[in-house]
């Protein structure tokens, strides 16, 4: 229809430019007028106008720390008891990995790799277990492992399950979705205090930062896998009489296991990211590695400890990706019209 | 508005039985189905909240083993109507009884027992799983209802031999082309046997052969199985070919009711006419329709001489022999009547057996069967008592008027 009077399109386009034009002139007279009140203000030196009259900081402060010394004092029970259960478990792992003779976890490394990525996920692995060995790092790294184990464990068995909730309830979505965007743009460091606080230096706290940094991409995605599966074949499971369990776990979560997988990938991804800040804390491995070299300006050891993680990283990131693309292509879920 | 020109009425009660159905897409549900009908409060409610009407006072009844057509175009609502007879979509007033029950007053489980046992659908979209296999999806009714895996795969296998799927029990879905899937929809709604099949446009996403195809095969289907099918299609000639009983819809109100001929031969409305145009009448009007009076039928106690003296008479060189409650027993030539001679009696004589049409065959039928005999073709109701003759310029006159009607169109 356009094509026909294209007298009417040049119309459209200066039109729609006249518009974009006087929205700048609108955000530009803005701007100004901001900044001459803002030198009149200046000019005046009212003390109202240039510093906030009420400050409430030092209350609000002292209450969170009270409070956060209250909960430790008084919850000491429930915070050993956790800290006791992980560090056992953790230590067992620990020790059974550096106990494992070096050729048989690589064999097992490369069988996966070979299993669910191929050929050049093979030669992947093999660099980058080469490059630990040679580079003195197989300790380290197996410590680094078994906390990773340990804390994206804990990410997924309690991910999944708020994810599934979150599906299934918007109000309890609603509730979710603020307290995840806090927790992912939350610095880092702000988690390590309290992990101290509560479960006391060494690999606990690092476990606990861990899991808070790395578990909203894991609940993020169950629950975004869940909700974008196909109406149409909910409708049909719905019509041959599913109950709501029958319809969750034989139509929502299998649909969804490629979305579900890729939020696990990103859980491990952020605990890697996670291993030098949950060094400080006192995890071992890789990251204390690369902290101790910092520390002692040997930038050197510091980036082959850091290339460490980078290599440990990208093989991971590999093999669950090549998952979650076998899983893809075996659900269907790709090539549906 | 509704017409209810309903000739063949079943002498059985309804098994589907809606009445006053109401979908109110909105807030202001309650408001538009309690303003009376042409009350100027409903259109301003509806221009002023943008709230539509899906289901505009639907009322109608189907009944056992019939195959029920809901005929309509994109927003007409017939998508939402077979989707509250499962309440997919829950109506918003109205009542729906299916064998004597409200199943609008189901509580939760109640209406799980119901989806489970009662009613199966067939989706457009096929709506399978695709991370499951063939044969898992033919079982998932059964697998519902907690029916053990053996027993389950025996229905489901046994059902997938029936709409062609043997052998390909083990395939992903996602290999399969669109026939074979909706087959696969087709003997998941069967395999747990309801009484009632939904039938949502199986066939529209398909090509138009395979389409044909897969109508032939649930005809064959329907006449071994004899289900209840409500079938929803936007295809006139469709629900023309399928159909026992079509209602046409048109903004969520049944605007047409009746047979496949009915609708043909007497459209309610310009709107069904412009459909009905396309659509040969030799396609849905019955052989009874043109049956042109008795003639030359003599009962066994006739006398050869009065047979050939009417033969004579007419110029018709056969003869229909009936016994004495005018069923038919066969057929006789001059030929054959000739040779015989003048006193046999009747009833010693070999009768040519010739087979009689049943009067609710269409015309279009019985082309084939005119071509290959020089007679006319006795037509029979199901008691096979003869009740007119299609004779060859009948037939040929209901084409010509047909071409004739659709060229000044």
């Amino acid at each position: 229809m356009a094509t026909e009077n294209p007298n009417e399109t040049d119309n459209n386009i200066s039109k729609i430019s006249k518009i974009r034009i006087n929205k700048w002139l609108v955000y530009a007279g803005v701007g100004g007028i901001a900044l001459i009140i803002s030198f009149i203000l200046r000019q005046v030196d009212l003390e109202v106008f240039l510093k906030f009259p009420l400050d409430v900081e030092f209350p609000v402060k002292s209450r969170m720390n009270d409070g956060l010394d209250w909960l430790v004092i008084n919850g000491a029970w429930f915070f050993d008891g956790i800290s006791y259960q992980i560090k056992v478990w953790l230590g067992r792992l620990k020790d059974f990995l550096i106990w494992l003779p070096w050729p048989v976890f690589s064999g097992l490394v490369l069988l996966l790799a070979w299993r669910i990525g191929g050929r050049k996920i093979v030669l992947l692995a093999i660099t980058a277990l080469l490059y630990i060995g040679v580079m003195h790092l197989w300790e380290s790294a197996m410590v680094t492992v078994a906390i990773m184990i340990v804390s994206v464990s804990i990410s997924i068995m309690f991910g999944i399950p708020i994810g599934i909730l979150g599906s299934r309830s918007d109000r309890f979505d609603r509730i979710l979705r603020p307290i995840l965007d806090g927790m992912q743009t939350m610095p880092s460091f702000v988690y390590l205090v309290p992990g101290i606080m509560f479960f006391g230096l060494g690999n606990v706290s690092a476990v606990i930062a861990t899991v808070l940094y790395s578990i909203p991409p894991c609940i993020r995605l169950t629950n975004l896998g869940i909700r974008q599966v196909d109406s149409q074949v909910i409708e049909a499971g719905t019509a041959f009489g599913s109950n709501r369990m029958q319809l969750l776990t034989k139509v929502q979560i299998p649909l969804a296991i490629p979305t579900i997988m890729a939020g696990i990938n990103q859980t491990v991804m952020m605990a890697l990211a996670m291993s030098t800040i949950a060094a400080m804390v006192g995890a071992g491995g890789l990251g204390q590695d690369v902290l101790l070299s910092m520390g002692q300006l040997d930038q050197g050891g510091a980036f082959l400890a850091g290339m460490g993680i980078v290599l440990m990283a990208i093989v991971i990131d590999r093999i669950t990706q090549g998952y979650i693309e076998s899983s893809q292509s075996s659900s269907g879920t790709t090539n549906r019209e | 508005m509704l017409q209810n020109n309903t000739t063949t009425e079943s002498p059985l009660a309804p098994i589907i039985s809606v009445r006053s159905l109401w979908k109110i897409f909105g807030s202001n549900q309650d408001e538009i189905v309690n303003a009376d009908e042409g009350d100027t409060d409903k259109s301003e409610v509806l221009q002023e909240s943008g709230d539509v009407i899906a289901l505009n006072d639907v009322s109608f009844d189907v009944f056992p083993g019939e195959t029920f057509v809901v005929m309509g175009l994109s927003g007409s609502g017939k998508s939402t109507l077979v989707r509250c007879l499962l309440r997919l979509i829950e109506p918003s007033s109205g009542e729906i009884n299916i064998n004597d029950d409200d199943i609008l007053l189901y509580d939760a489980a109640k209406l799980r027992e119901f989806r489970r046992n009662e009613m199966a659908m067939v989706f457009q979209h096929f709506g399978l799983l695709p991370h499951r296999n063939v044969i898992d999806n033919a079982a998932y009714g059964l697998e519902l209802k907690g029916i053990d895996k053996d027993e389950r795969y025996e229905i489901a296998k046994h059902m997938l031999e029936k709409v062609g799927l043997d052998g390909w029990e083990e395939a992903r879905t996602s290999e399969l082309s669109g026939g074979m899937q909706q087959r696969v929809g087709l003997a998941r709604a069967l395999t747990v046997d309801p009484t009632i099949l939904l039938m949502d446009e199986p066939f529209s996403g398909l090509d138009p052969l395979i389409r044909r195809q897969m109508r032939e095969e649930l005809a064959d289907l329907q006449a071994e199985l004899q289900k209840t099918i409500v079938f929803i299609t936007h295809d006139l000639d469709e629900a023309v070919t399928i159909g026992d009983r079509i209602a046409i819809m048109r903004d969520g109100r049944i605007t047409q009711l009746g047979t496949p001929e009915e609708i043909i031969t007497n459209p309610a409305d310009d709107f069904i006419k412009e459909f009905t145009r396309d659509i040969s009448q030799t396609r849905v009007l019955s052989v009874q329709s043109i049956a042109s009076d008795l003639e030359q039928v003599f009962e066994t106690t006739a006398r050869v001489s009065e047979i050939i003296e009417g033969m004579e008479d007419t110029g018709k060189e056969f003869a229909f022999i009936v016994d004495n409650d005018n069923k038919l027993l066969g057929f006789i030539d001059k030929e054959a009547i000739e040779a015989a001679g003048n006193d046999a009696p009747l009833k010693d004589m070999d009768l040519s057996v010739i087979e009689p049409i049943h009067e609710s065959t269409v015309i279009e039928d019985v082309v084939q069967l005119t071509l290959d005999n020089p007679y006319p073709i006795p037509i029979v109701d199901d008691e096979n008592i003869l009740t007119g003759l299609a004779t060859h310029d009948a037939i040929l006159q209901a084409f010509a008027e047909n071409a004739l009607q659709q060229q000044s169109n």
